[in-house]
């Protein structure tokens, strides 16, 4: 395995109900899970909810305690150590800010633990407040402030305790749009700048791109796929992941039982196959055409299914091209089709 | 009802008709009699335990006789006795916030779910049961062959009987055991209230259990310690059943000693005076409450 790895999660396991009920009605929200997560990257576990991804990231934490399995951080086995005890700290997905305190006391709030002297809390909660732009804030209460700004707060009271680990549970959720890109931006600015590892939770695979050096996709408990972000997006392995990671066309192998997928951007629209022998072709009719401003959506149906492909609108478009019901072909490039092998729910 | 100058009457109308059945009853039930009795506690007892008149007001009032009541009961044995009642108050609701503190906070944040409404009303069930006939339970169990004596004596614990009843330990389980209700639930409902996932987020900054519990859960349950404080501590101050029936002749609050004034003693002025003292230390507490409150923004613990 991995010598960088500062977080090591060998094969863990975490079940929830009553072992001893009626029919042993236990459930696995985290399923046999072993991953690496290495020094200084931003590391995303990705997955729709309930597939196991903030259970895994309470379990770092240890706020929650696994049911098999080891949980070592930075060598040191912490499997069963309290969270108090841990070298991570934890953004919360709904903050969870003190409301008895104000911001400067939410800050320093776990500064006492660390051994820090009393004299020196004030600089460091101002260093702090300033590494997420909320100077000057320091007297307010967590109910005089915005979500964007709670948030940043919530940010500064992990980061103040200089954590080798920093967890975030889908710390940007409850933000706006506009606010949320902001802050993808800046979480990536200051993990760079910070050089602290982030492990981050999301079920949106565009915040999981944007963000992340590595992430891992989450089905039911299980790890799909691992891997660089621009990895897991292009060369899908199982189905789940290509479809999770945006609407994927899956075709049937040539003669064999498996498929590949090509994901819809690099589908084209051709009204006759190209002449290049590196292209493959299926034939169908029009069913959907959406103009997007950028691109055009084209849904065609083949015989073998129904596929989504984008063309960007590089020239204006005056409603020229094919229409509706006509016949055309979608056609890729045999580079870009990936074969895949586990199908969802395996 | 076209008429502008009848319309802006209407609703100011209504909203009167309806809040003064409750000023009618208040008035009636509260500050009426709170009025004679304050009269009545600046006056004097006649030799026939009635109420000496007054010939002269301004002579009555140049005099200071009509302070003598008051000044009395802070006099020897009158003010040991106030003392002992405002003592035993604060300590009974202290055990109470002890004894109450950890009972709500597991059927709040550890029992099980389908528990939690089963233990609630074990709490409450006693409720369903007379005052007196629960104080006399007390009696049957601490006398000196009472249950609690035959179960020690039993298991070898003591060879001789303790004397449980009919003292100060006695009157202090009786209180506690009468309001420790008012207290556990109060608390349960602001522990309820609790955010668990700030117990999680302390924990994650360092603070082990005890930090957490005295950094977090004590200030957020706050409002509920403050009310389970006023619930009990004005009714722990003004009882004389409990320390009439355990407490024997020996510990006389000032309950006791009201209702003495009333009813043997034939001294209603004094009575009264010492009653208005009471009430001086109830309306004391629920001002108290009520800046507390209002700094809080909301009643939210009552």
């Amino acid at each position: 395995m991995d010598e960088t790895a500062i977080v090591r999660i060998d094969n863990v396991s975490k079940h929830f109900g009553e072992p001893g009920a009626a029919g042993g009605n236990t459930f696995a929200a985290v399923d046999r899970v072993s991953l690496d997560v290495r020094r200084g990257e931003f590391f995303s576990l990705l997955g729709p909810s309930g597939c196991g991804k903030t259970t895994l990231l309470r379990m770092i934490a240890g706020l929650e305690m696994p049911t098999a399995g080891a949980i070592r951080i930075n060598g040191a086995e912490v499997t069963h150590v309290p969270p108090y005890r841990r070298p991570v700290n934890m953004v919360f997905q709904q903050y969870a800010l003190f409301p008895h305190l104000t911001v400067a006391q939410n800050v320093a709030f776990g500064l006492r633990y660390k051994g820090v002297a009393t004299a020196d809390y004030a600089t460091k909660v101002d260093a702090a407040l300033e590494l997420v732009r909320l100077s000057g804030l320091g007297r307010r209460r967590p109910d005089q402030l915005s979500g964007g700004q709670r948030q940043r707060v919530a940010l500064a009271r992990a980061l103040v305790l200089e954590p080798q680990v920093l967890l975030l549970d889908e710390p940007l959720g409850a933000l706006d749009q506009k606010l949320r890109k902001e802050m993808q931006v800046e979480l990536r600015g200051m993990q760079r700048k910070l050089d602290i590892t982030f492990i981050f939770v999301t079920h949106d695979q565009e915040e999981a791109l944007t963000m992340s050096d590595r992430l891992a996709v989450m089905n039911r408990g299980k790890v799909e796929q691992i891997g660089p972000a621009p990895d897991v997006f292009e060369r899908p392995r199982t189905e789940f992941v290509a479809r999770f990671m945006g609407a994927a066309n899956f075709f049937d192998s040539q003669g064999g039982d498996g498929k590949f997928v090509v994901r819809p951007e690099k589908l084209h629209l051709r009204t006759a196959p190209p002449a290049d022998p590196g292209w493959r072709c299926v034939e169908g009719r029009v069913e959907d055409r959406v103009y997007q401003g950028i691109n055009t959506m084209w849904v065609v149906a083949g015989q073998r299914g129904r596929y989504t492909l984008y063309e960007q609108n590089v020239r204006p478009v005056r409603g020229g091209g094919p229409d509706v019901g006509d016949r055309v072909f979608v056609c890729w490039d045999q580079s870009h089709a990936v074969t895949i092998g586990g199908t969802e729910g395996e | 009802m076209n008429n502008p100058t009848a319309r802006r009457w209407a609703e100011p109308l209504r909203v009167f008709g309806l809040v003064l059945p409750a000023w009618a009853a208040l008035g009636v039930f509260f500050v009426a009699p709170l009025a004679i009795m304050l009269v009545i506690s600046f006056a004097q007892r006649d030799a026939y335990g009635g109420i000496r008149p007054i010939e002269d007001l301004r002579a009555y009032l140049r005099s200071w006789q009509w302070l003598a009541n008051y000044r009395q009961s802070f006099e020897g044995m009158y003010l040991t006795i106030l003392w002992r009642s405002v003592w035993m108050a604060v300590a009974t609701t202290a055990i109470c916030i002890l004894i109450s503190y950890p009972v709500a906070y597991y059927i709040a944040l550890l029992a099980r779910p389908r528990w939690k409404n089963l233990l609630l009303v074990l709490a409450v069930v006693p409720f369903w049961t007379s005052f007196l006939i629960r104080t006399y339970a007390w009696m049957l169990i601490l006398r000196t062959q009472g249950l609690a004596n035959t179960v020690l004596l039993s298991s070898g614990l003591i060879h001789q009987p303790l004397d449980l009843l009919y003292n100060d330990f006695a009157v202090m389980i009786g209180l506690v055991y009468g309001e420790l209700p008012f207290m556990i639930l109060p608390l349960y409902a602001s522990l309820e209230k609790l955010d668990r996932t700030l117990l999680e987020a302390a924990a994650d900054l360092g603070a082990a259990r005890a930090a957490t519990f005295w950094r977090v859960t004590v200030p957020l349950t706050m409002p509920g310690i403050v009310a389970g404080v006023v619930l009990v501590f004005i009714p722990s101050i003004g009882q004389f059943i409990v320390s009439d029936l355990l407490g024997g002749a020996k510990t006389v609050l000032v309950g006791n000693l009201i209702n003495d004034q009333f009813s043997w003693a034939r001294n209603r002025p004094f009575g009264s005076a010492l009653a208005f003292e009471v009430t001086a230390v109830v309306l004391a507490t629920v001002a108290w409450y009520a800046i507390y409150a209002r700094k809080r923004g909301g009643m939210e613990g009552l």
